[in-house]
């Protein structure tokens, strides 16, 4: 039976999020919002598939959250998690100090006790790790500046959850009949302070210290025993170890799961750990969004609908707020500030935990914790909402923002003009300047041109794209004009109004592959340059000389290849527009190609007399 | 519209024109070059002289033969012009003698595309005029020392003229090289009109020796 209904859970479960993910997703809402809408649907509001021990499966399911501080920890080193310790501390305090001082406040006008107001401030100002570090993901914006940002502010949030809940019994009005529910019951509680923080600060070290030296060891022999699911049983005992050591202590699991990754980040096995967890993660994840979802009281929402709706506005305007205003003091721009306001403007799920705790110690009364569990789930399914709306905004001040930054005035004028600053501009402009030659760079993208100034490499910020900039950066008098941007429509675009308006400067473009070299060929310029095509022939020449052949026989052979596929693409970009012409030139080229060079190869001696190879290229009318 | 036209990117070398003279010119730092530029910039304006300036055609060394046996069919007078590196040609000049004076079109069975054309090496020494002499430092003569040239040209039926030869190259004034330059453009045309008469230099060690009796300019009655 219990098998049975095990079972039927797993295929509940499983079924409706394969249903309805995939359409969230198609929709452009992120997974987050498909599992949460999911678990709303078998919830006990709806169909009730899953009833009370949805409780269960969101505690069993906050390890997916573990898991995946574990995985970041684990993209972290230690180096440049110390790098981070000015945001972490600086924005994240004040974000957790902030939004509890209004949400305190809020609670006060509400009519709350103060303990109770400064007790549901603390809560809402927790955000979730899971849909913040899920949604930057999906986002592609983990690695930016907003994402970097609220990486850290959700660290200092799980460091904050221990004083917090430390703080919490002092805040105790009601009378409670059982204690020692909760995270007072862990093994410690009951020890006094001093030997409370030593056991914890022993905890940690003991994780580093074994992460550091024990793991590694360890990891080496189970992977030599060349059992894969060994390795995998491995890789979550270790999580579950340092989650169940952390939960003795009374400390965030994800947090210390997010220490043993950071220690971990270094390690040799530290691919093998993020492919094993990687699938687990995913899973417990999913079945936690779900689970919140099926939190969702949809009766007491329906009883207090314009309450429960005027604190879920209240709360996402308040937290978004603080998080926007919080950032641009730190300096960021104003897109970047928004992403990180909608990415962590939801309420968390530490907030369940602390709820719980609250009110198992009497700290809140149950109708308050219940409406507060609401307005937290229902943020959570909000957020993605959110992000989209975020996205749009974020979009429009960037834009605004570019249109409000002067363009540079561009004081000098110079024989070459390079447009784009990035890592082919860069090379390009070096080498120009170190035979003394001016050159006069622009680029679109502020802050770059800001930090290459810091090194000493003067660009000016501009669009090359707009007529009256390339005048400006004296296109008029100007020899060459080097295209070294990497978006092939605006490159186009700079070409296009380039060729039109200076009729006499040369311009060299870069390319992406064939396919944007042809129509940078049409566009009558005097050299195009595929990106990638010198860098992959050089590739090729050191393989084949790993392999054993001459150095200068490949040497040659690159060359002849090189010349004859620069060749092929000119002629290839003459009569592209005829499907068949181009599949025939194609075959006729790459076969040319390849007789020659294994012409080169096969070298008759009895009727030539030279030392060398001397196999020519093959005589073509030239493209142009 | 300015005059000025468009920039142009060339790669590999210039097409080929009829002339008289092909001046193959091989120096591999010709920006710091000071006879040699110099030189090849005083005959670059000649009508019917072509300067062909083989680092510049082929910076990977990279010669492509069919094109210079096109040049040199369109030429009867060629003229290797180059700094006389350790008794011999740059590599770029010795790399187009072993790739475009191929067997069976410069020299054996069937091998006449270049018969009965003139070559004549034109090269700048560091040393001075008395460093090349049998007790001198360098043991032997320029001539001697260009014997490997001779044959060469002796093997593909053309007629190796004595050389052109700036020696000191190192220590000349300015004034001196603007001589030298002036002095190659006159041999250069002379040889171009035809006016050079083979018999008359052959015994020649450097044909800029006598000038006057090289380019034809002095009367029958001194011969």
């Amino acid at each position: 039976m219990p098998t049975d209904s095990l079972f039927f859970q797993a295929f509940v479960y499983l079924a409706s999020a394969l249903i309805v993910v995939p359409v969230a997703a198609r929709l452009g809402l992120g997974s987050v919002l498909g599992y949460l809408v999911a678990g709303v649907v078998i919830g006990p509001s709806l169909l009730g598939l899953v009833g009370s021990e949805g409780q269960d499966v969101l505690h069993f399911a906050e390890f997916g959250v573990v898991m995946m501080l574990f995985l970041v920890g684990l993209e972290l080193d230690p180096t440049r998690l110390w790098r981070m310790r000015g945001p972490i501390f600086g924005l994240g305090g004040l974000q957790v100090v902030v939004t509890a001082a209004f949400g305190a406040a809020g609670g006060l006008a509400f009519g709350l006790p103060w303990q109770q107001a400064v007790a549901a401030g603390l809560i809402l100002a927790m955000s979730s790790t899971a849909i913040g570090i899920q949604t930057l993901t999906e986002r592609g914006l983990l690695k930016t500046e907003a994402g970097r940002t609220s990486f850290a502010v959700l660290l200092f949030q799980d460091i904050a959850v221990i004083p917090i809940l430390a703080v919490f019994p002092l805040l105790s009005t009601l009378s409670v009949e059982h204690h020692g529910e909760g995270h007072g019951g862990t093994l410690v509680g009951n020890l006094p302070a001093p030997v409370q923080g030593a056991v914890i600060l022993g905890v940690i070290t003991a994780i580093v210290f074994a992460g550091r030296y024990l793991a590694g060891p360890v990891l080496r022999l189970v992977a030599n025993t060349g059992l894969r699911e060994m390795f995998t049983a491995a890789s979550l005992l270790l999580v579950i170890t340092v989650t169940l050591l952390m939960t003795a202590v009374g400390l965030s699991p994800a947090l210390g799961a997010f220490v043993a990754g950071v220690v971990l980040a270094n390690s040799e096995y530290r691919h093998e750990l993020e492919s094993d967890i990687e699938p687990f993660k995913g899973l417990l994840l999913g079945l936690f969004f779900m689970a919140v979802g099926a939190s969702i009281d949809l009766g007491l929402i329906a009883t207090r609908p314009g309450l429960i709706v005027l604190l879920l506005t209240g709360v996402l305007a308040l937290k978004g707020g603080v998080l926007y205003g919080l950032a641009r003091v730190f300096g960021s721009q104003g897109d970047e500030a928004t992403h990180f306001a909608t990415a962590l403007g939801q309420v968390g799920e530490f907030a369940f935990v602390l709820l719980s705790f609250a009110t198992a110690s009497g700290i809140l009364p149950d109708e308050v914790a219940r409406i507060l569990v609401a307005v937290t789930a229902l943020s959570m399914a909000a957020s993605p909402l959110v992000v989209v709306a975020g996205d749009r905004i974020a979009r429009r001040l960037a834009s605004v923002a570019r249109s409000e930054r002067p363009f540079d005035t561009i004081d000098e004028e110079n024989k070459v003009i390079v447009a784009g600053f990035g890592r082919f501009g860069q090379i390009a402009t070096r080498f120009l300047r170190s035979h003394g030659i001016g050159v006069t760079v622009l680029d679109v993208d502020g802050d770059q041109v800001e930090a290459l100034r810091k090194f000493g490499q003067k660009a000016f910020y501009g669009d090359a794209s707009r007529l009256d900039l390339l005048r400006s950066a004296g296109a008029e008098h100007a020899d060459v004009l080097v295209v070294a941007i990497d978006d092939h429509a605006k490159a186009l675009q700079i070409v296009h109004t380039a060729r039109k308006h200076f009729p006499d400067l040369a311009i060299l473009a870069r390319a992406r592959g064939r396919t944007e070299a042809y129509e940078m060929w049409d566009s009558d310029v005097e050299g195009v340059y595929r990106e990638t095509f010198d860098t992959s022939l050089r590739v090729g020449v050191d393989v084949l000389r790993m392999l054993g052949f001459h150095a200068h026989r490949v040497h040659r052979a690159a060359g002849l290849f090189r010349k004859a596929d620069e060749a092929a693409v000119r002629e290839m970009a003459a009569v592209r527009k005829d499907e068949g012409q181009l599949m025939k030139t194609a075959r006729e080229r790459i076969a040319e190609v390849e007789r020659t060079l294994q012409a080169d190869r096969e070298q008759p001696r009895a009727t030539d007399d030279h030392g060398w190879d001397s196999a020519p290229l093959p005589n073509r009318p030239d493209a142009k | 519209m300015t005059a000025k036209g468009r920039l142009k990117l060339r790669t590999g070398p210039p097409p080929v024109v009829l002339g008289r003279v092909l001046v193959l010119l091989a120096h591999p730092a010709l920006h710091r070059s000071r006879v040699n530029r110099r030189l090849a910039d005083a005959i670059r304006d000649l009508p019917d002289v072509t300067v062909h300036d083989l680092y510049d055609a082929y910076p990977d060394l990279d010669i492509d033969i069919a094109h210079e046996k096109a040049l040199l069919l369109a030429h009867p007078i060629i003229v290797w012009q180059h700094p006389f590196y350790w008794y011999s040609t740059p590599p770029i000049l010795k790399a187009w003698q072993d790739l475009v004076l191929e067997f069976g079109w410069a020299y054996g069975p069937g091998g006449d595309a270049v018969r009965g054309k003139t070559l004549m090496s034109a090269i700048t020494t560091g040393g001075r005029e008395e460093a090349y002499h049998a007790e001198g430092f360098n043991r032997y003569t320029v001539r001697q020392l260009l014997a490997p040239v001779d044959q060469t040209a002796h093997l593909c039926g053309m007629t190796m003229l004595p050389p052109f030869v700036t020696h000191g190259s190192n220590n000349l004034t300015n004034e001196q090289v603007e001589a030298y330059a002036a002095a190659y453009r006159r041999i250069i045309t002379a040889l171009r009109d035809g006016l050079v008469d083979p018999e008359v230099v052959a015994p020649m060690p450097r044909i800029n020796l006598d000038l006057d009796r090289a380019c034809g300019e002095v009367p029958d009655a001194d011969r």
